[in-house]
């Protein structure tokens, strides 16, 4: 099964991000590389770009943007067996990180059926 | 809770045991502390809740009761020594005390204890999915359809086996090296085809052991870095699974690999499988079998449609094949692929070398490929024939109804 983890942002608490939580972070994804889970992970640009499909017309907006709105920051792309592994190894990525949050969904890889099937 | 405990011991079974079988020099008694361990998270997880540091809870209690363990002994033999029948005076080993540095060599000793060429195919496979995997006997046994007292009773031997042998917990240097590393690949590659192709039972796929599989293989490749070999199993392994949603069709039946629909084969692990065989690539020639296969897989991979396949280079892929890891098997691949590039008369003319072949007596493929170029020469009877026959040998159900049908449609 594969999960995506993803911190979230939505621009109040101020992120600590010193160098000591980098290094943990690069330890924790070797970590994960080295138990055979990781398949992907990154980090992504704050703000980004934001698009909108209406009635047929698409409308882009580049960021800043000023309304705080809960935002993907960084993903880690894990395949384990179950549900709880994910949950744990959350756990573990955010007894580095501190105080935050995140969500954890399942990605429908090439062994699970299809949604909806 | 139960659920969490589970994943947590997936998590960490393999460092648990790896350490601990430096301290007692048994991977089987190592074990067995491991699962008192895992006991004991049980027991009291559900009351305290799951510790901060779960992996080093679990070592910690398993660490005591080896201590614990060794002190009996030690006990038992100075009682022996004084009573004056001792027939075996051994030094107490020194209790090697597992620490996060090593963990990691103590694993890689783990795996190629577990895969040791003492042991019967099956006892690697049931060893390494239970010690490295973290699987339980019940999964074990429901991944090969046996049962679970099965399974149980061919750990306990395996075990046992190791002990009488006197394996050393060790990573195999020198001359020893390349055969033993064989035997591990050999073990992982097992579970993933298992998996991949299920040799009975009524799915033709099982995808959560083609995933322990990979799991697996990718775990060594950090472990064992410098192996070319390792890479090039991983590559093959990404590659292959990446097909797997497009190789079954609506009723569960398989899709053969030119009329998939290349739209379903998953790019994250061909990209994958692609920079795993640049790494085994970069460690240098010779190519071995692996690399070869996961070339060959490569190949297939990078063709947008089935037309674009290169045949000329998979055929002279199987060519090197032959020549590095001679199997009637691979001669038989080679047909096929010869039969794509330079016409079935040709591939053919190789098939035919192979139907006296003892150790391809029985194999449904080769009816399937004769039945195939057969066809495609236009010679029909001969090629129903040969499907029907490919039917009655397979033991897949599906697999059994497509080579069926293929036969019906041959009129």
């Amino acid at each position: 099964m594969r999960f995506m983890l993803m911190t979230t942002d939505n621009g109040s608490a101020d992120q600590k991000q010193d160098e000591s939580m980098f290094v943990e972070m690069g330890k924790f994804i070797e970590e994960m590389s080295k138990a055979g889970v990781l398949l992907a992970t990154g980090g992504l640009e704050p703000g980004g770009t934001r698009i909108v499909s209406s009635g047929g017309k698409v409308t882009v907006t580049d960021g800043p943007f000023a309304e705080a709105k809960e935002t993907v920051v960084g993903f880690a792309l894990i395949e384990v067996r179950s549900r709880e592994e994910a949950i744990e190894l959350s756990k573990r990525f955010w007894a580095i990180v501190g105080d935050g949050e995140g969500v954890i969904q399942q990605v429908f890889g090439p062994g699970d059926p299809v949604p909806g099937n | 809770m139960h659920a969490s405990i589970d994943a947590v011991w997936r998590l960490e079974a393999a460092r648990i045991i790896a350490g601990l079988a430096r301290m007692v020099h048994d991977i089987g008694l190592a074990e067995e502390l491991a699962q008192d361990a895992l006991v004991a998270a049980l027991e009291q997880w559900p009351e305290s809740g799951v510790p901060d540091n779960p992996g080093a809870w679990l070592m910690a209690v398993g660490k005591r009761r080896a201590i614990d363990r060794l002190r009996r002994r030690q006990r038992l033999e100075h009682r022996l020594e004084e009573i004056g029948r001792d027939l075996e005076t051994r030094p107490a080993p020194e209790p090697d005390v597992p620490d996060d540095d090593h963990i990691e060599d103590d694993v890689l000793r783990l795996v190629f204890t577990a895969c040791h060429p003492v042991l019967s195919t099956q006892a690697r496979v049931a060893l390494t999915l239970r010690m490295l995997g973290g699987l339980t006997t019940g999964e074990i046994a429901r991944a090969f359809l046996t049962s679970e007292s099965t399974v149980a009773q061919r750990i306990v031997r395996a075990k046992r086996t190791l002990t009488d042998a006197g394996v050393p917990f060790e990573v195999p240097e020198g001359p020893d090296r390349a055969a033993r590393l064989s035997s591990v690949l050999e073990v992982i590659y097992l579970i993933f085809n298992e998996g991949y192709t299920a040799t009975a039972g009524s799915d033709w796929v099982r995808t959560d052991l083609c995933q322990d599989a990979l799991r697996l293989g990718r775990i060594l490749a950090e472990l064992a870095p410098g192996e070319p070999e390792v890479h090039g199993l991983v590559a093959l392994m990404e590659i292959q699974a990446s097909r797997t949603r497009a190789r079954i069709g609506p009723s569960g039946e398989p899709v053969p690999l030119p009329e998939q629909d290349r739209g379903l084969w998953d790019r994250l692990l061909i990209h994958r499988g692609f920079a795993a065989l640049l790494r085994a690539k970069a460690l240098g020639e010779p190519l071995g079998p692996y690399v070869l296969q996961a070339a060959i897989a490569a190949s297939h991979a990078q063709a947008r449609t089935a037309e674009d396949t290169d045949w000329t280079q998979i055929a002279s892929l199987y060519e090197v094949l032959a020549s590095v890891a001679p199997s009637p098997v691979v001669d038989l691949n080679r047909a096929v692929a010869v039969g794509r590039a330079h016409g079935p008369a040709r591939g053919l003319e190789l098939v035919d070398t192979l139907v006296d072949e003892p150790s391809l007596r029985g194999y449904h493929l080769l009816p399937s490929v004769r039945g195939d170029l057969l066809a495609r020469l236009g010679r029909t009877a001969e090629a129903r024939a040969e499907f029907e026959r490919a039917a009655e040998l397979t033991h897949n159900e599906p697999e059994r109804r497509a080579l069926l049908d293929r036969a019906a449609a041959l009129g």
